[in-house]
């Protein structure tokens, strides 16, 4: 059987002020989600809700039809992995050593890294293509390389569903393109069910099978890319006028911005 | 996957293993060299040989005094104290990200101090009171600290910042208490301020050592926790971490540690604060390295401990030596702190 995650219900916040509101949703099997949504209005928060890094208010989220508070945290971390927004990389860890991080809701304690650790680590840091820089200082790598180092620890904790916090915020057009191809890759190799916030509209649209619409901490629109990449859609998220035309590569619907045009 | 890659990425891992292996033993070694010549060197040298067999055989006339009374103890809390300073500065820099962070900077070991000279030279006490009341303070300074910086997000710079305020103003009231004071009991109560290993007892000795026994194996096992701690609190929690419960079992740990040995050995300078960054520069990556930081600070200690001892004209108490080591360094911190803006 495989994982899957839903929310019912689902409302949080930090303190007092509530930030998701009442969401209902149901992430795909085995497909690759998208979150949009304005800054600020509460994707981050129910990305970190739905892995229990944020409380939730009301509702809750479930795993399997079991809420996931109730999961020892090592069980859960089996299942469910998250790359947050902005990991700090402890001052001068090489990569083989951060990566070997992802294994320890596995490894017995006291013990060295069994085969399978091994197996696994090796095999996350080859598919991300940076097993010739197992010897080398995270510190001293690319902002894209350093990106493909925490998806191999992400990798590494080998769970059926992965969630990503904005992966290709900070990185140029070639990077963030390059990090979606690879999660692409790992989605129809391995069939882990992926769900990421994102902030480009076009970017969501080609990589995405599904899109979660979320205006004002509420869930307003779900479905394929065709379904919620519209004109209308698109003012209600964001506020803003625009056009949408076909992507000629792969004929997804592709977001010109009208604005203040002149 | 190629079959030689993945060779290539065990290689890796079995070459950083190898490495820590190695620096253990070597420290291991160096540690033994400096418990031998601790025992030997002082007023009057004696043989190896000597040593030992007034350790474990006979009563030889002159030497048995000496090297059982005197130097068998202070070598002990030397080397233990430096463990214990070691690991307690290890466990909290890295678990706050900032070398800053060690125990000695941020006041808790002043916690422990400020009571110590309370107690000796306000309430006339003496021995194992100030003892007790020197653990209880230090505590009590780190539970302050942990309670204060307790808020919304992410806590480890406000619970810096705040121990560097403890530490300036338990440093005015120990400068306050020792004005004060009367002038005879101002020499025993020195000890609290540069720590020194002069007229440690055995029993003092074999406090430190059961505690290390204790509170540094949950420190080792707790290392690899202390990694995952290092990756930010939501990865961290992600992977399946208590952060809550870690943090504190991390902390309750390496204050006892920490306020123990300084009951007994006064707040020995920078043995904290040097241990950790010195074991992380030499085995390179990131790892914990719990073991090898006690093993550094009981080296720093030994070591500092002859040369005040046997080298300068007059003999100074350890704490001078391993304060000169430190000041530099906590210089070179902040001005590399600055550059890197943070």
């Amino acid at each position: 059987m495989t994982d899957c995650l839903y929310a019912e219900h689902l409302s949080s916040g930090y303190g007092n002020h509530t930030i998701v509101k009442d969401v209902d949703l149901v992430l795909p099997e085995h497909k690759i989600s998208v979150i949009i949504g304005s800054n600020g209005c509460g994707k981050s928060t129910l990305l970190k809700t739905l892995c229990k890094l944020v409380l939730p208010s009301n509702g809750a989220v479930y795993l399997n039809n079991k809420d996931i508070h109730k999961y020892p945290s090592k069980a859960l971390a089996k299942n469910l992995g998250l790359m947050p927004q902005s990991p700090i990389v402890p001052e001068g860890i090489t990569v083989a050593d951060l990566v070997a991080r992802g294994r320890f809701p596995y490894r017995q304690p006291l013990k060295g890294m069994s085969k399978e650790d091994y197996q696994i680590v090796s095999e996350a840091m080859d598919m991300m293509g940076i097993s010739d820089l197992a010897d080398r200082c995270v510190d001293e790598l690319s902002g894209g390389q350093r990106q493909r180092v925490w998806l191999a620890l992400a990798l590494a904790q080998d769970t059926d569903i992965l969630l990503l916090d904005e992966p290709t915020t900070f990185l140029d057009i070639s990077y963030q393109i390059e990090i979606l191809d690879l999660l692409t890759e790992l989605n129809q190799k391995k069939g882990t069910t992926i769900a990421m916030v994102l902030h480009d509209i076009n970017l969501s649209a080609r990589y995405a099978d599904y899109i979660f619409a979320i205006s004002n901490g509420k869930l307003l629109a779900h479905g394929t890319p065709e379904e919620i990449i519209n004109e209308e859609i698109i003012r209600e998220v964001y506020g803003l006028n625009s056009k949408i035309i076909k992507d000629p590569i792969t004929q997804r619907p592709m977001i010109i911005p009208i604005g203040k045009c002149k | 996957m190629k079959k030689q890659t993945r060779e290539i990425i065990e290689r890796v891992y079995h070459h950083q293993r190898k490495r820590i292996i190695t620096i253990t033993i070597i420290l291991c070694i160096i540690l033994c060299i400096l418990m031998a010549l601790s025992m030997m060197l002082g007023n009057t040298f004696y043989s190896l040989n000597t040593v030992i067999q007034s350790l474990l055989y006979e009563n030889i006339p002159g030497a048995s005094f000496t090297v059982n009374t005197l130097r068998f103890p202070r070598m002990l809390a030397g080397v233990f104290c430096g463990i214990a300073f070691g690991m307690a500065g290890n466990t909290f820099q890295k678990m706050l990200g900032n070398p800053l962070a060690s125990p000695d900077i941020i006041g808790v070991t002043s916690g422990a101090s400020t009571v110590a000279v309370f107690c000796i030279l306000i309430l006339h006490w003496s021995g194992n009171a100030v003892s007790i009341g020197a653990i209880l303070g230090g505590m009590l300074v780190a539970f302050l600290i942990y309670r204060l910086s307790q808020g919304i997000g992410s806590n480890n710079g406000r619970m810096i910042l705040i121990g560097l305020g403890f530490q300036a103003f338990l440093q005015a009231v120990i400068s306050y208490i020792i004005l004060r004071a009367a002038q005879y009991d101002v020499a025993n109560a020195l000890r609290w301020l540069s720590g020194s290993l002069n007229n440690v007892t055995i029993e003092e000795a074999v406090r430190i050592v059961i505690v290390v026994i204790f509170m540094g194996s949950s420190l080792v096992y707790l290392s690899r926790r202390l990694m995952l701690l290092q990756l930010g609190e939501d990865f961290a929690t992600t992977l399946g971490l208590n952060i809550q419960r870690t943090k504190l079992l991390l902390i309750v740990n390496a204050i006892i540690l920490s306020a123990v040995a300084t009951s007994i050995s006064g707040p020995i300078a920078a043995v904290s604060f040097l241990s950790g960054p010195i074991i992380t520069r030499i085995c390179k990556g990131n790892q914990a390295n719990m073991l090898q930081a006690g093993l550094m600070g009981a080296i720093l200690v030994l070591a500092g401990d002859l040369v005040a001892q046997n080298l300068l004209p007059a003999r100074y108490p350890v704490g001078i030596i391993t304060g000169i080591l430190g000041a530099p360094y906590l210089l070179l911190m902040l001005f590399r702190m600055n550059h890197k803006g943070g």
